[in-house]
């Protein structure tokens, strides 16, 4: 070889401002969903991506917006029950809880005590199947199958409860305006009390393959992080908001039902980060099993709606024999409730957060205006503002975290 | 071969005619043998179903048995079409897209009233029954269906599926994307 | 409740020449607090509300639109607001005209405020000015129209894919029996 050629040919070490120059990169748009292999409806998010790191996210929802408000102003207000059942369809009986509850304040009707207190059981029943949902989806999603089994068997087992006392595993469409629908059977009391011991096993199995998991903590920990002033700012409530550090819940801030008369904790997070949300959920379902323990050492048995023909259907003796029971029955089925005019914003504790109704009636058997307020609603809008420079990685744990159901999100 | 032969009235099937039909009958039926046990499903999930197609994947009332257990989230990988949930009018494009990506031969499972029907959204917003938009092989009613309601709508698809006639080879040119669907 | 929160803001927007800022205030049932607020003094009233040390409103949990066909004006926006260190809550209601649908934009005062005003925009028509994203929200773009006020029709589909159509349905969901109704 000739001696130009064997110079030519000589490695050359690159200049020190070419190693450290920044790669040329083109910022690269990544469209994830709406039809997504994580089960939480459906929302698009369309991620810029520089690198592995998110430079913005735009969300794209109402693709299962199924009109539930415009529905409701065309049925009569009994018959919105199954369609605030289908709202958050993991812990369906706390939206018909929140929709009677609005109701009966606007009616200023009394509930019995045994009806409160099966409300209370039935809320925080699904209040722990919420919980217990959203951990299965958290561990499938960052690879652990095995806490989606364990999570989805407890959660069966709870539902095989409600199944004996409402009819339906997950749209229960339990709570009536005046008070509840039907009874505990025999033997139901103990028989969920053995229940909630099993889940208490698998919760805890859950726990041990979880939270001290060296894996899933790196991926949780730090990731999706939100000051206590910002959750506020953006509306948080529920548990995302007390994982930030603000102890506002409104079980103990207003209370309903007959929660001022448990004893139970407010667990309160301190970073805000993915990993305090999810051991918020772990905490409140042990408060949540504390919960129904008292309500069962407590109840008595009594009525189940309030006597007033006006807004409960009347027993079916007295609608077989007398002519004010048909009347009654008739009125209130072809008619519906005569809900006296006005406004009211009737707010509970879900289990996302404090899911609100804004009732508005004309005086008519059907509603004028039925506002709902979802919990997850304030989380998902914030999506973008979170994620701003975390890793693509990261987006799952946290929209997991969040726990956005597309029915109440997307109505 | 044989097909077009059958076409035409009166010819009187010879033996080799039987023989090949034998032989299509067999490759047919081992074909749907091998089908049926074997669903990719492409869970489309959308709502509250998307809970009772958790449990359903899940120990207890276990899909696994039946072959159908594994999801896959790309529809070119799959064959089964569970439309598990309501379709608004928002998504129908999108669920037209995802059915046509997919390869012959597919199926189409309309898991939940809102998805035969359109259950009681009946408004502005939502498609009433996805057989408007797309085919549905076996529509499974409930609101939600429980988990053993799903399980023998699988079974009855997977008779079903034993029942079609199946072919290692069309033979005939094969559609284009975003024709009209062949009605079943 | 929070009476001592409407007491103040009546008291303190009180113009005899302008206009009172906040009127009406009264007490619905369940013990809510409920004022009226003038269109132009909002963005004064939710600022005072947010910021003044003896109301810190620091949550907007729910803003919403009712469409009040007949009356005049015919859109109220109803603004929810809650101080978690004080614990009150209070709803101010904001009257809009149908030909003037427009509202100022609380989006810099509650940043949670975006999605509301976009959800009120594509429900009800009401446009915000100074909103960050202003766009629709649940429906299409395609989609003409703005479905929750009360003269859109219930049934009014607008597919965005051909569907096969059923002739002469009857419909046994709720609201008109027959299309034509």
């Amino acid at each position: 070889m000739s001696t130009e050629v064997k110079e030519a040919l000589k490695p050359v070490a690159p200049r020190s401002s070419e190693l450290d120059a920044p790669l040329k990169s083109k910022r690269m748009l990544v469209n994830l969903g709406p039809s997504h292999p994580a089960t939480h409806g459906t929302a698009r998010a369309v991620v810029e991506l520089e690198g592995e790191n998110i430079a913005s996210c735009k969300l794209d929802i109402g693709f299962l917006h199924r009109g539930f408000e415009k529905s409701c102003e065309n049925v009569t207000w009994t018959q919105c029950f199954p369609y605030t059942d289908r709202l958050n369809y993991v812990s369906s009986i706390m939206n018909n809880v929140g929709f009677a509850l609005a109701v009966e304040k606007l009616c200023k009707l009394e509930v019995p005590e045994r009806a409160q207190y099966l409300r209370t059981i039935t809320s925080e029943i699904h209040r722990i199947c919420d919980h217990l949902t959203l951990v299965a989806a958290l561990g499938l999603e960052l690879g652990a199958m095995t806490v989606f089994l364990y999570a989805v068997e407890g959660r069966d087992l709870l539902w095989d409860r409600l199944t004996e006392l409402c009819g339906a595993r997950l749209t229960s469409n339990y709570a009536r305006i005046g008070g509840v629908s039907r009874d505990a059977p025999d033997g139901w009391a103990e028989k969920t009390t053995a229940t909630l011991d099993r889940v208490v096993s698998l919760r805890d199995e859950i726990d041990g393959l979880l939270t001290r998991n060296r894996i899933f903590v790196d991926r949780v920990r730090g990731v999706g992080t939100v000051s206590r002033a910002d959750a506020l700012d953006l509306g948080f409530t529920g548990p995302c908001l007390r994982a930030s550090g603000e102890p506002y819940d409104v079980r103990k801030a207003a209370p309903y039902l007959v929660y001022d008369r448990l004893d139970f904790d407010i667990p309160v997070g301190s970073n805000g980060d993915t990993l305090d949300r999810y051991l918020m959920r772990i905490e409140e379902m042990k408060q949540s099993d504390r919960i129904i323990r008292q309500c069962f050492r407590d109840m008595a048995p009594g009525e189940l709606v309030v006597r007033d023909f006006r807004y409960v259907l009347p027993p079916k003796p007295e609608v077989y024999g007398t002519i004010e029971g048909v009347m009654a029955h008739f009125k209130l089925i072809m008619e519906g409730i005569q809900v006296p005019a006005g406004e009211v914003y009737g707010y509970t504790e879900a289990a996302n957060g404090e899911l609100g109704f804004y009732l508005v009636s004309d005086g008519s058997g059907r509603p004028y205006k039925l506002g709902l307020r979802a919990p997850g609603w304030p989380m998902l809008a914030a999506l973008p503002i979170i994620l701003k420079g975390a890793l693509l990685s990261d987006l799952i744990p946290v929209f997991d975290s969040i726990n956005m159901i597309g029915g109440e999100v997307e109505q | 071969m044989s097909t077009e032969l059958d076409a035409i009235p009166g010819i009187i099937p010879t033996r080799r005619d039987d023989a090949m039909g034998a032989l299509e009958k067999m490759v047919s039926k081992g074909l749907g043998w091998a089908r049926k046990y074997s669903l990719f499903q492409y869970p489309f999930v959308t709502a509250c179903c998307g809970m009772e197609y958790m449990t359903l994947a899940a120990a207890r009332y276990d899909l696994d048995r039946f072959g159908a257990a594994l999801p896959r989230f790309s529809p070119r990988q799959a064959d089964l079409l569970m439309v598990v949930g309501t379709v608004n009018c928002k998504q129908a494009p999108v669920l037209r897209r995802v059915w046509e990506s997919i390869a012959e031969p597919k199926w189409v499972v309309a898991f939940g009233v809102c998805a035969s029907s359109g259950g009681f959204y009946d408004n502005y917003a939502t498609v009433q029954g996805i057989d408007r938009i797309i085919p549905v092989d076996v529509y499974v009613p409930g609101c939600p269906p429980r988990p053993e309601q799903v399980l023998d709508g699988i079974i009855m698809l997977q008779a079903k599926i034993q029942g079609q006639h199946h072919q290692l080879t069309q033979g005939k040119p094969l559609p284009v994307l975003g024709q009209a669907p062949r009605p079943r | 409740m929070s009476k001592v929160v409407i007491d103040a803001l009546v008291e303190r927007f009180k113009d005899p020449v302008k206009g009172d800022g906040v009127t009406g205030a009264f007490q619905g049932p369940g013990g809510d607090d409920v004022a009226f607020v003038e269109r132009d003094r909002l963005l004064e009233v939710c600022q005072f509300l947010r910021d003044d040390p003896g109301m810190q409103f620091n949550m907007a949990p729910y803003i919403t639109a009712v469409d009040y066909l007949g009356q005049e004006p015919r859109f109220e926006v109803v603004y929810n607001l809650l101080s978690t260190t004080r614990n009150w809550r209070v709803r101010l209601r904001v009257k809009v005209p149908e030909q003037d649908a427009v509202m100022p934009s609380v989006c810099a005062i509650w940043r949670g405020a975006n999605w509301f005003e976009r959800y009120c925009f594509d429900m009800y028509g009401i446009t915000f000015t100074g909103h960050p994203d202003h766009r629709r929200l649940y429906m299409y773009d395609e989609f003409e129209g703005h479905p929750l006020r009360k003269d859109y029709p219930l049934r009014g589909r607008q597919p965005l894919v051909t569907e096969l159509e059923v002739p002469e349905e009857q419909f046994r969901g709720p609201g008109p029996a027959r299309r034509s109704e």
